[in-house]
């Protein structure tokens, strides 16, 4: 028998009460190197508590949190990204005085360590310089690189959502609702960077969508009422009789 | 445009936001040629350019790292005590009392920064206007140290670099005061550009994802803070020796109203707006007060009303279309 191998994301036995609410309900998660995950869960599953349990947002009641072989359980949310673990906002979270030059260069700076430094200068570092740029093109965001943030179409702040959580180097990647609001015309270019994404990197989506969630995952994780109810590959998922009735019945009406 | 251009372009663009507007120097060169123009009027220059390096301060707590402080003044009264009490006893060189009176706030500021890092905007107001209540309360009972409500005597002042000594029309005060606050502002215009002035942005932009991008907000936010402290110091310790004398004016509410009122006029978070907001509000003050020295706290009022609910935009409009005339959009402008 092989070793087994560390997950790229684990949590056992992961807890949160809000007061008598149990918004995450024991869940035990392994999110596979180099997977193409979705968690999917109706409205008020625990969806997002559980992401921000993973990020450090909150803290859990028990449970564990291994990042690779790092237990983050008590990290900080910073901590964390410098450890690998980015993640997208269901709702724009972007820094709106900044252009997306700037918030991609700040990511890159605080990789890269310089974020404490008070009197280099941004321009002089070449690796900053250089992964800016990449992250830039990537995302073709180029053409808007120097608009202030706030004043960009919706789609394109998505877009910069992912890129922000890219330039992080993630060796885990949270994509919350990537394609929330996004307007059709816009949703296409959205896919294409999702499924772009480099093989290498560990991707947990958590999305509404069942169209993205199906073309995209390889794995689906069903949340209901903070737990999980199943998981395993789509076909399976999808022919589950407990799934179509607490979740998948719901979707097709909302 | 092909790829291979991107790297160089992305350089540029993060060159072009530091660089020196023709405005920057002529507002220099402007400051420091009222030396010589206004021969009569150095020391209300002086005062006007402590209350600059105040403002600065603040806005690089406020209008960069989004702390809004109420007690600002608490700093400046440090500042102030610190280098009085340094002189007095110590030694009269004034660039050693200045780096005693910014160490001193500085080292205030990092103790006090745990206090602003967490609560809300509300929560900030109310602790740092406990902190330089308690300052002030502090000031006045141990009147051993600071001479209490009699304020400190004796504060002899040696002079600058050995050279320059103090003279009873303010010249070399003014020009004391001037050269340190454009030194103080060449550091802040250097920070604001680095990458920890990049993250401070975020921080203020958006703790959640400051810290979802690998910023420790706490950490970035005391650090600010602390320096932020040393610049009010800066400016209290160029009141203490410049008048030589310290008063507990110098910890005074109104010290951190007029404050936020100043950075109200300039505007913050381009490093100008203090230094014009104090320009502003010291002629005004001036100017009302000659007017109609009985009631000039009325117009001041009436005019800050009347500022926030429409003026600040029309000002504010001002600076901007003159910084849109850079190579590129006006980044640094905030309104």
């Amino acid at each position: 028998m092989a070793p087994p191998v560390t997950a790229a994301l684990e949590t056992t036995g992961l807890v949160k009460r809000f007061g008598g609410l149990t918004a995450t309900d024991d869940v035990s998660f392994r999110l596979e190197r180099g997977a193409r995950h979705a968690l999917i869960g109706p409205n008020g599953a625990g969806k997002t508590t559980f992401v921000n349990l993973l990020t450090g947002v909150l803290a859990p009641t028990d449970g564990r949190i291994l990042l690779g072989c790092r237990d983050v359980t008590s990290a900080s949310p910073d901590a964390r990204v410098r450890a690998g673990m980015a993640r997208t906002f269901q709702i724009n979270q972007l820094f709106g005085t900044m252009t997306p030059l700037e918030m991609v260069a700040l990511v890159v700076s605080e990789r890269l360590g310089l974020g404490a430094a008070a009197f280099r200068i941004l321009d002089a570092n070449d690796r900053l310089i250089a992964e800016t740029a990449e992250v830039l093109r990537q995302f073709r965001l180029h053409d808007v690189m120097d608009t202030r943030i706030a004043t960009l179409p919706y789609g394109k702040q998505r877009q910069i959502e992912i890129a922000a959580a890219f330039a992080a180097k993630p060796s885990v990647l949270l994509l919350d609702e990537p394609a929330a609001g996004v307007p059709e015309a816009e949703r296409r270019e959205l896919l294409a960077t999702v499924a772009a994404l480099p093989a290498d990197v560990s991707v947990l989506l958590i999305e509404h969508d069942m169209d993205l969630v199906f073309r995209f995952a390889t794995r689906i994780t069903v949340l209901v009422n903070g737990r999980i109810l199943a998981e395993g590959e789509p076909s399976a998922v999808a022919r589950d009789a407990a799934v179509r009735e607490a979740y998948l019945g719901e979707a097709q009406h909302g | 445009m092909t790829d291979r251009d991107l790297p160089v372009r992305v350089r540029a663009s993060l060159q072009r936001a530091r660089r020196w507007h023709p405005a920057e120097l002529a507002f220099w060169l402007l400051a420091l040629a009222a030396a010589t123009l206004f021969p009569h009027q150095l020391l209300i220059l002086n005062e006007i350019a402590i209350l600059a390096l105040f403002a600065l301060s603040l806005d690089l707590i406020l209008g960069f790292a989004g702390i809004v402080s109420l007690g600002h003044a608490a700093f400046l009264g440090t500042g102030a005590y610190a280098a009085g009490l340094f002189a007095k006893h110590v030694g009269s060189d004034p660039l050693l009392g200045l780096a005693v009176g910014m160490g001193v706030s500085g080292a205030l500021g990092l103790v006090a920064s745990p206090l602003v890092l967490k609560g809300s905007d509300l929560t900030r107001l109310m602790v740092t206007l406990g902190v330089a209540l308690i300052l002030h309360e502090a000031a006045n009972s141990w009147s051993s140290l600071t001479g209490g409500a009699d304020g400190l005597q004796g504060v002899a002042m040696g002079p600058v670099l050995g050279l320059f000594d103090f003279d009873i029309f303010g010249r070399t005060a003014y020009l004391y005061s001037l050269s340190v606050l454009f030194a103080l502002f060449l550091v802040a215009r250097r920070l604001v550009r680095s990458p920890f002035g990049l993250s401070l942005r975020a921080v203020r932009d958006n703790r959640l994802r400051a810290s979802a991008s690998g910023v420790p907000p706490a950490r970035r936010l005391a650090a600010i803070y602390a320096i932020g402290g040393a610049y009010a110091g800066a400016a209290g310790a160029l009141i203490a020796q410049t008048t030589q004398f310290v008063s507990l004016d110098v910890l005074e509410f109104h010290r951190s109203a007029d404050l936020l009122l100043v950075l109200i006029i300039g505007g913050a978070g381009y490093l100008y707006g203090g230094l014009i907001g104090a320009v502003a509000f010291k002629f005004l003050q001036d100017w009302i007060a000659a007017l109609t020295p009985q009631y000039w706290l009325f117009w001041i009022g009436l005019l800050l009303v009347l500022f926030v609910l429409g003026g600040r935009e029309i000002i504010h409009g001002g600076v901007k279309a003159l910084a849109a005339r850079r190579p590129v959009p006006a980044r640094g402008a905030r309104p």
